[in-house]
């Protein structure tokens, strides 16, 4: 597949994904509406529109502020700054260098030119946060600086522009409300088993087999809960990056300086420990530094918020019409 | 009734040719502002060239042509009047940077000095710049040009003299040949 048909691909993957996740939202919300709140009446789907608010209500305030937060746990300093403050010619050309390479990007992308910091690290990594591209932040490691050449610092710098451009901090926002929601949902279910005894008589009313069945799917789905949130979350995480990379490839129309880079990061690859887990999928590579081998691949890969480097690259290496050997 | 029908219809099209009409304009001011930053990276590449040539003029007394072909290229490149005229021209300065760079790599001094290093930097972060926004008119233009010709928008299009975009293209065949590197120590 080139990229444009790689980037149309996860995108309809991302909207599956996330019907299945509202799918399995509304399931765990009608059961939780029905069978533990339920009196009888018309049906109005409370405990669903109170859990939706408050995870929407956090996930509003992460997307609002979450930027200072995450670019503040992370130490990452102004570009601006550790441009004025570099202790040598060496220093001051990297980060002018990098500088350039954000403004390149950004007239390939076409987007307002984000904010760049950089993190004192001396692992290879760098993230993109901020809730729109008119208010993007782009940081990256000392490390990363210092390990890649100017074009594979721009194929980089260009996977988290895709991020940017894509709107992936918001789309992973809303996600993080839905797992949010469907945690809280489950955790009212959970309790009202423990404290209550009269959902039995409710339930009858339910009527016949068909509820005695959705009462059995919502058994499941409640104790399931946790689990399957999280692992929707990261299957759209896995998609996201490599829609990243597929757009970080139409900007610089070079995959395989990417690809480079990537196999760079991956040899290096040990944990970032200034880069928090929570900002683990908007980074370029997973910063708890665990690393997928193609036969651990599939239960592994489920648990990641990166797919893994091998397939990433091979996918780069298609769009650069290279032959991947199997 | 059948006038309530009719009402319907003509409201559904009017809104279409709304529609269709601020797209199209939308489209054309991304494509004219593309153009724009076309222009403002040229206009940076030519700041920083007299930079350039007097940071490197003094180790360089032997390649005074080299020198003065920048400048002169560069000057040209200044006067440019048409897209057409300015493709040529920043092509001619184009190669004539390449030609200085590859003539520096000669003089070790030069190679290690930080000025030259960072303005080296500058020139092609510049000559990147100016690479990305024109793939970024040409992207944005050939959705212009889509958008106008396929039916039924071209209607639209024709109707409120929308002009089809020119798409930037190398113009010079110097610049789109490959160039050719000459290693045997002939001369």
């Amino acid at each position: 597949m080139n990229l444009l048909e790689q980037q149309a691909a996860n995108r309809r993957r991302t909207w599956f994904v996330m019907a299945v996740f509202i799918i399995f939202l509304a399931v765990v919300g009608a059961g939780v509406d029905a069978f533990v709140i339920g009196n009888g009446g018309p049906f109005v789907p409370v405990a669903t529109m109170a859990a939706l608010a408050m995870g929407g209500g956090q996930s509003w305030w992460s997307l609002r502020f979450g930027d200072r937060s995450v670019l503040a746990s992370a130490a990452a300093i102004p570009l601006e700054t550790r441009l004025a403050e570099a202790a040598s010619d060496d220093e001051r050309l990297r980060y002018r260098q990098l500088q350039n390479v954000v403004e390149e990007m950004s007239i390939a992308a076409g987007i307002p030119v984000p904010r760049a910091y950089v993190i004192p690290d001396s692992d290879p990594n760098a993230f993109a946060t901020g809730r729109d591209p008119a208010h993007a932040s782009i940081a990256v490691t000392d490390g990363l600086l210092r390990m890649l050449s100017r074009e594979e610092l721009q194929g980089v710098v260009a996977h988290e522009m895709g991020h940017v451009r894509n709107y992936d901090i918001r789309l992973m926002t809303v996600v993080a409300a839905l797992v949010g929601a469907v945690a809280l949902l489950a955790d009212w279910a959970g309790r009202s088993m423990r404290f209550g005894g009269q959902r039995s008589s409710r339930r009858d009313k339910g009527g016949g087999a068909a509820g005695i069945l959705f009462f059995a799917v919502w058994i499941v789905a409640i104790m399931l809960a946790p689990v399957v949130g999280r692992l929707l979350a990261l299957a759209v995480s896995r998609r996201r990056e490599y829609l990243a990379d597929a757009t970080g490839a139409e900007l610089t129309r070079n995959p395989i300086a990417l690809a480079d880079a990537l196999e760079k990061i991956e040899s290096a690859v040990e944990p970032t420990p200034s880069i928090k887990q929570g900002t683990a999928h908007l980074c370029i590579a997973d910063p708890m530094g665990r690393r997928l081998t193609q036969s651990e691949s599939g239960w592994a890969e489920l648990w990641a918020t990166h797919p893994p480097m091998s397939k990433r690259i091979a996918a780069l290496k298609t769009m650069g019409y290279l032959k991947v050997g199997t | 009734m059948p006038f309530l029908v009719l009402l319907g219809i003509v409201a559904v099209f009017a809104f279409w040719v709304i529609g269709a009409y601020n797209g199209l304009i939308g489209l054309r001011n991304q494509k004219d502002n593309g153009w724009k930053q076309i222009d403002i990276q040229l206009k940076r590449r030519h700041d920083l060239i007299p930079n350039l040539v007097n940071t490197v003029k003094g180790a360089m007394e032997f390649e005074r042509d080299t020198l003065t072909a920048v400048m002169e290229a560069r000057n040209k490149a200044m006067t440019a009047a048409s897209p057409a005229d300015a493709g040529a021209k920043e092509g001619a300065l184009t190669a004539a940077l390449g030609r200085l760079f590859a003539v520096a790599e000669n003089y070790p001094q030069l190679r290690a000095n930080e000025n030259v290093k960072m303005l080296q930097e500058e020139l092609s972060g510049t000559e990147n710049k100016i690479g990305f926004a024109r793939q970024f008119y040409n992207d944005i233009a050939t959705k212009y040009n889509t958008r106008r010709e396929v039916f039924p928008t071209n209607i639209i299009a024709n109707s409120f003299g929308f002009q089809r975009a020119e798409l930037f293209e190398i113009t010079d065949a110097a610049e789109r040949a490959v160039p050719t590197v000459d290693l045997s120590m002939r001369k």
